[in-house]
């Protein structure tokens, strides 16, 4: 596996010492850390399941609008938003963990990470429990 | 190639009888190719020394900035080839995400800091941003990456067909890491150095010293160690020693450090004028 960029290294070294649950993904939204707190809402163990794709990801949990409609649609997504578009997103959403049906209400804030050459390295979502 | 550190020193000269054996200069490392051509890395004030010892006729040098920290500037306006009209110099460096190389080293090479305005200086001057990536310069294969260090600072890996050198002077991988090292994807610096011939890394402070420092930027002798054996180096020469250490604190201090992680590769503290040839 190539070695991360150190700014990706750096937020990782962040996130593992937030309270908050954050979600750290490289530029094809595969989820490369999450941190304890994420761990929570994912309803896995990082150092269990390691990275986990956007495909794996969608079978862990949903976001949506409303509990009772549908999840939402790729174009609503607020961290492909981020990484699609570079810029930041916050949105309210009901977060389905499907492992155990739970839904949680959350706010997430997602972001793009730029280095200074302003090349896109990846994206972070930190979720924000209601 | 052949390796010859001119300025072994971290953060601030310390010269005197008691730093005599390792030198007080700060970072400055020249490369030598196969061919004769010249790196310099960095342009700390051993640079002074260095540029009295090039070969005469030649017509170009490269200078490679990690990063812009006095320590590793200093010099530079005190380097000879510069006042040569005859000279072509290179300078290779990183930008920040708002100053372009120039723009950054002209806030040294300006009065009031400086006398010569760096347009004026009478070589062939061309100046390079360094991102991250490859590059070549004659025989010279040259990688460089953000490491973590505070403000933009690159490490460089240089090869030829005769060996590999990895240069992270000023460099903090452990930072923030609860266990260091975790795994090789999540290390700065771990590509720029895996199985390098000669690793000149950080390795300023002692693992007493180090939490009074967090997140200045720089390693621990046991890090440095740690590093270079994740790494796979074949030889460790730990740089950028701090400037309140004299000689013998400087081998005691390595000394114990190595004799604690038994590393199965050798390790040479960096002194000015000592030479390693690669392979």
């Amino acid at each position: 596996m190539a070695q991360q960029s150190v700014e990706m290294i750096l937020v990782r070294q962040l996130a593992s010492y937030l309270f908050v649950p954050v979600i750290v993904v490289d530029t094809t939204g595969t989820a490369v850390f999450y941190n304890e707190p994420a761990e929570r809402i994912l309803g896995v163990r990082f150092e269990e399941t390691g990275r986990i794709g956007p495909e794996e990801a969608d079978r862990l949990i949903e976001l949506s609008d409303d509990p009772a409609a549908g999840p939402d649609d790729a174009g609503r997504r607020p961290m492909l938003t981020a990484l699609q578009q570079r810029r930041p997103v916050h949105a309210r959403r009901w977060l389905l963990r499907r492992g155990d049906r739970v839904r949680l209400q959350v706010e997430l804030t997602a972001f793009p990470v730029i280095d200074q050459e302003d090349r896109l390295l990846g994206a972070v979502a930190m979720f924000w429990e209601r | 190639m052949k390796v010859t550190p001119y300025g072994v020193r971290g953060s601030l000269a310390a010269p005197g009888p008691a730093t005599a054996r390792y030198g007080g200069n700060t970072s400055c490392v020249r490369v030598t190719g196969p061919d004769g051509a010249v790196l310099v890395l960095d342009a700390g004030t051993g640079i002074r020394s260095l540029a009295l010892e090039l070969p005469p006729g030649l017509s170009r040098v490269d200078v490679l900035l990690t990063h812009l920290h006095m320590d590793h500037i200093i010099g530079l306006g005190f380097f000879g080839p510069l006042y040569n009209p005859g000279m072509e110099v290179h300078i290779w460096g990183p930008a920040s995400a708002t100053l372009s190389l120039e723009a950054r080293l002209r806030r040294y090479l300006a009065p009031p800091l400086f006398p010569v305005l760096l347009r004026d200086v009478p070589c062939r001057l061309e100046l390079h941003h360094t991102g991250r990536g490859r590059f070549s310069i004659g025989a010279f294969r040259v990688r460089a990456a953000r490491i973590c260090h505070p403000g933009p600072t690159m490490g460089y890996r240089i090869e030829t067909d005769q060996g590999s050198l990895a240069y992270l002077p000023d460099h903090e991988p452990a930072l923030g890491a609860r266990r260091f090292p975790i795994d090789a994807e999540w290390t700065s610096g771990f590509d720029l150095a895996q199985k390098v011939d000669l690793l000149l890394h950080d390795a300023q402070y002692t693992r007493e010293e180090y939490p009074r420092y967090v997140g200045w930027g720089h390693s621990t002798m046991h890090d440095a160690l740690a590093f270079a054996r994740m790494a796979g180096v074949k030889h460790l020469v730990p740089f950028h020693h701090d400037p309140g250490r004299d000689d013998a604190a400087l081998e005691a201090a390595i000394g114990a450090a190595v004799a604690d992680m038994d590393p199965d590769f050798p390790v040479t503290p960096a002194a000015e004028g000592r030479t390693f040839d690669l392979p």
